[in-house]
């Protein structure tokens, strides 16, 4: 039987929502206070799940030392006490926790082959959430 | 269809070890979790049904006799044990999580009558947990 894996991981980022396609106004009024020019932080908490059939010889759907290794190699180190709006994939995008689940699971994809990737999840309070889950299934 | 999730908590011991591999195998590949004294989780079970919601009762499943299945075929058999030495599913195979929601699915799936099992979800520890879908996982949805 098939199984999915979650694996939770939390790292703290400062951002500001702001887009240059919009008048100042036009800012204000969409990202409220999102759009301080200071910028904001919050922790993100980060769900990853992978899934695949379970491996007879070993129990696992994959080694979590190998998924946790990847994830802190590529994620945490990349986004953990940065300001997201510094990073290449932010200068024409904005830093909104939709667009980094985005990019987040852009870089597992593209770099974890030992399950295969269903979602990632990111809780940017504890009251939003934001899923991701690839274009084929929007 | 209405989904309906019920949780409930045990606590179990268990290590990982595979016979077919050597010490020195066993010991890289599970780490911490190799230690044949075994170790401890308070595992959290969330069990979710869906169905129709019954015109007369308004529910989609008693939640009563929900609750004792889950008890009588999960809760009686896992909870304050040692799972590679008490749990018939676990003197074969390795106690994973994947392999204790499997087999978590495999004890309810069969006893529910009314309402139709859609996932188990079960967490080692806030930071992991494992979901299940059954043998025809269709995924989440």
């Amino acid at each position: 039987m098939k199984a999915h894996l979650t694996r939770r991981y939390m790292f703290s980022a400062s951002h500001r929502l702001h887009s240059d396609d919009m008048s100042e106004a036009e800012n204000q009024a969409t990202y409220g206070k999102c759009n301080n020019p200071y910028g904001h932080g919050h922790n993100y908490n980060i769900e990853v799940t992978v899934s695949g059939p379970v491996d007879a010889q070993t129990g696992m759907v994959c080694n979590l030392v190998v998924l946790d290794g990847f994830v802190h190699r590529e994620i945490l180190e990349r986004y953990d006490h940065q300001n997201l709006n510094l990073l290449p994939e932010f200068v024409a995008a904005v830093p909104t926790t939709e667009n980094l689940c985005i990019s987040i699971y852009e870089i597992v994809k593209r770099g974890f082959s030992a399950a295969h990737l269903e979602r990632v999840r990111i809780e940017e309070t504890m009251m939003n959430s934001f899923e991701y889950t690839g274009e084929a299934s929007c | 269809m209405v989904y309906l999730t019920r949780k409930a908590e045990f606590s179990a011991s268990h290590y990982y070890h595979n016979p077919a591999f050597t010490p020195e195998e066993n010991a890289r590949l599970f780490g911490k979790c190799n230690n044949p004294n075994g170790h401890g989780h308070n595992y959290t079970l969330e069990v979710t049904v869906k169905g129709a919601v019954d015109t007369r009762s308004g529910f989609v499943v008693d939640l009563k006799q929900l609750k004792d299945i889950m008890n009588r075929e999960v809760l009686d058999a896992l909870d304050h044990r040692f799972l590679n030495k008490e749990v018939l599913e676990f003197l074969t195979q390795i106690p994973s999580t994947e392999n204790i929601a499997i087999a978590i699915w495999r004890r309810l799936e069969p006893k529910l009558k009314s309402a139709k099992l859609h996932r188990v979800r079960l967490y080692e520890t806030p930071d992991l947990f494992v979901d299940v879908f059954g043998e025809e996982d269709r995924g989440p949805a």
